[in-house]
């Protein structure tokens, strides 16, 4: 590989607080040799390989701590490869993949597997969260010590929480030993259960049976107590009402040390959105009211939500077209989360770095990779993006296997335009 | 009556009856002011038209239904259609089929209307988008009834000559109901005012945004009404969650006659069926003739159910 000039760019790298027009030198093994206003044209060997970003915007490559693949056992509605490319597109490089395949991800001999097919399959760096329970039963805690030494860095049961608050008490207190990041969905299963939407108004008239943020609350506030008994890695996936929001300021003021996340869909819909039964809006946790959607925000301003999150989930055509108890629940968005999140630049809701730390760094961080940030000697994997760029989403033109995007026909503004992977061009936008 | 002549010429605008919340005010008065034509065919000796033969009604039946289907079924039968019914509780869909696959395969039998129950609410809007007939819903989920809410309407104004200015409470199961709800999305626009009371747990979240007032005192809640409309409890909801027992509904909720006492003298009370007598509603109230027009409520059922059918058929 030649050493490659990144110059002319606007440079945005939370990590190390730089926001500045300049360049970046990606070395022969991929590696970030230098980054800022000193690698200008005037100052680059001559014949060295030179791409002029024309003042787009240089980010790291995106960190996703959510995304769900359908290998093994779900390959018909995203493979490594068909992820691989949506993510690319989408400047994301780096994922932590969902345990919830068929077989589960609980044990040795799965990681090997699936750390196989992402190296062979995928150009992007693929982070396999392993289960929190054998089988994601919520009963038998998994074997963390031998996991994180083949390599898992983070554990959840994905899509499922936790029930048993015993059995959830010994997980935080034995993992506390080992140092496994401990993941939670959180939603308490008997008040949701049966529940489709949000519990209110629109559950009411819609005669759907709804999901009150309670259940979310009681999980969050359950874990929280154990944490001040057990000290271990905490992070909550992703929470969706403004009320868990009073319960996480309470816990952080108390010095209690834990992360949380939030997904771009529960920023940018609300459950007015369902409209008409439509199913690609089905989504767990559930869309919540417009003053929950601008709390989680300002939640994000104030830092006390560090993460947001795609929360890819690919479904195909036949799980979602159904009725709306009876379809899958999830929606794709790998590939629209940095647009997606630059909707609340544009309409002010949030300052540009306030969004990019939570999609790089801040993940980065909570998981304790190497990645999420512009730092001299680290693998090159960085995101192009052209901020103003106008689009509107074609689900046809989405890489992703399953089209179950949210906001199809949406008009966004800013695009990615190059995604590199250890230095190589991976991706760009023709 | 005489207000609702003047809308004869009014079309309706949507293919479908899924919901009231679809309907205009023109679209409903239409409707009643066709289901009044019917009340006296009904009554006729001979009963049966030929206004839509040649057409194939299809009753699709995912739920359980006595009254609704054999009410939808005579409807058809009177205007002359050539109507088939299909029950498929517990068959084709769980045993893999989906709703759409079923619609498929019905629609390449070129039914003219399909009139469908389903557990699930939004499955007729889901059918809709699926066939080339027209639907009628027979009740989804706990969403819309549309079909009864208008029956419950025409019966109010052959009673009360017009639902505006009246005083309406329902009673009972509002959480579950889709009686309930569409009768307040109806009665609304139609210019009543709607008290809704029941135990809390038996009301939805947010029921006072649809523009009702909300009472867990069945006595405040009947002050003064002039239509009770009582709804049905289902047994599996008395015991465990909701409801400490079937015993104590009835001494706090159900209708009898010290609580009707509270209402008006001349009002009327109403029940879309089946009723649990000794539950929700004293027996002897339940067969008051000068109070119940429960037998009524059916009888103007398949004059509602006429108007929509031959309305909505030649919708397509």
């Amino acid at each position: 590989m030649k050493e490659k000039y990144l110059i002319n760019a606007r440079i945005i790298d939370p990590k190390n607080q730089m926001d500045e027009i300049g360049g970046l030198i990606i070395d022969i093994n991929g590696k970030i040799k230098a980054v800022g206003k000193k690698v200008a044209n005037g100052n680059l060997p001559t014949g060295a390989e030179k791409i002029d970003l024309k003042r787009q915007i240089l980010i790291p490559g995106i960190v996703d701590m959510r995304v769900f693949v359908g290998e093994p056992g779900y390959e018909y509605k995203e493979n490594f490869r068909t992820l691989s490319n949506a993510a690319l597109s989408g400047g994301v490089t780096s994922v932590v993949s969902m345990p919830n395949t068929s077989p589960v991800i609980d044990n040795v001999s799965m990681v090997d597997f699936l750390k196989r097919r992402g190296r062979d399959k995928a150009k992007i760096n693929i982070y396999p969260a392993a289960s929190l329970t054998k089988n994601i039963e919520g009963k038998q805690m998994t074997e963390f010590g031998l996991l994180k030494r083949k390599g898992i860095i983070a554990f959840t049961d994905g899509l499922k929480t936790v029930q048993n608050p015993q059995v959830m008490s010994r997980i935080m207190n034995y993992a506390g030993e080992s140092g496994a990041l401990i993941m939670q969905h959180a939603e308490d299963n008997i008040l949701s259960a049966g529940g489709l939407i949000n519990e209110g108004e629109i559950s009411t008239r819609l005669g759907l049976k709804g999901i009150p943020f309670l259940a979310e609350k009681i999980i969050v506030e359950r874990d929280l107590s154990f944490l001040e008994e057990y000290h271990c890695r905490y992070h909550i996936s992703q929470i969706s009402s403004g009320k868990t929001l009073s319960t996480i300021k309470r816990a952080k003021e108390e010095g209690k040390i834990f992360s949380t996340g939030v997904s771009i869909n529960n920023l940018s819909l609300n459950e007015n959105d369902i409209g008409d039964f439509r199913t690609f809006l089905k989504l767990s946790p559930p869309l919540r009211t417009e003053q929950d959607r601008l709390s989680l925000i300002n939640a994000i301003d104030e830092g006390l939500i560090e993460v947001i999150v795609s929360d890819h989930k690919p479904e195909d055509e036949e799980s979602k077209r159904l009725t709306f108890a009876q379809a899958a629940t999830g929606a794709t968005g790998i590939e629209t989360l940095l647009p997606l999140a630059l909707e609340l630049f544009h309409n002010d809701s949030l300052k540009l770095n306030k969004i990019i730390a939570p999609l790089t760094s801040n993940p980065a961080k909570i998981l304790g990779i190497d990645k999420g940030s512009l730092q001299i000697g680290r693998d090159a994997d960085l995101c192009v993006v052209d901020i103003n760029k106008p689009w509107v989403v074609n689900k046809d033109e989405l890489l992703s296997k399953s089209k179950n995007t949210p906001i199809e026909d949406r008009k966004l503004q800013g695009q990615i335009i190059k995604t590199f992977i250890k230095g190589e061009m991976a991706f760009e936008r023709a | 009556m005489a207000v609702i002549k003047k809308f004869k010429a009014v079309k309706i605008s949507q293919n479908h009856l899924l919901g009231i919340q679809d309907l205009s005010f023109s679209e409903v008065s239409y409707i009643l002011d066709e289901a009044k034509d019917f009340i006296k065919l009904n009554k006729s000796t001979s009963k049966k038209t030929d206004i839509l033969r040649g057409k194939t009604q299809i009753n699709l039946f995912f739920e359980p239904s006595t009254r609704t289907q054999s009410s939808f079924e005579l409807a058809g039968k009177r205007l002359g259609a050539d109507v088939m019914s299909m029950n498929i509780v517990n068959s084709a869909i769980k045993k893999g089929e989906t709703l759409i696959d079923t619609a498929m395969t019905l629609n390449a039998m070129h039914p003219d209307i399909i009139v469908v129950r389903h557990q699930d609410s939004g499955a007729p809007n889901l059918l809709s988008q699926k066939v080339n007939c027209s639907v009628i819903n027979a009740g989804d989920g706990r969403r819309e009834h549309p079909t009864q809410a208008l029956l419950d309407a025409l019966t109010i104004i052959n009673r009360r000559g017009k639902v505006e200015g009246l005083k309406i409470a329902i009673c009972g199961d509002i959480l579950h109901s889709r009686v309930a709800r569409s009768n307040i999305y109806l009665m609304s626009m139609l210019g009543a005012e709607i008290n809704v009371v029941a135990p809390k747990t038996l009301l939805p979240h947010s029921i006072e945004r649809l523009g009702v007032n909300v009472f867990t005192d069945m006595k405040k809640g009947l002050d003064n009404c002039d239509i009770v409309m009582m709804l049905r409890l289902q047994n599996e909801r008395m015991q465990g969650s909701f409801l400490p027992s079937a015993r104590e509904y009835y001494e706090y909720f159900g209708l009898t006659p010290d609580k009707m006492a509270k209402a008006k003298k001349e009002a009327l009370i109403m029940h879309p069926g089946p009723m649990n007598r000794g539950v929700e509603i004293d027996t002897n109230l339940a067969d008051d003739i000068n109070k119940s027009v429960i037998r009524e409520q059916v009888e103007l059922g398949v004059a509602v159910r006429m108007a929509c059918l031959k309305i909505y058929c030649k919708k397509i």
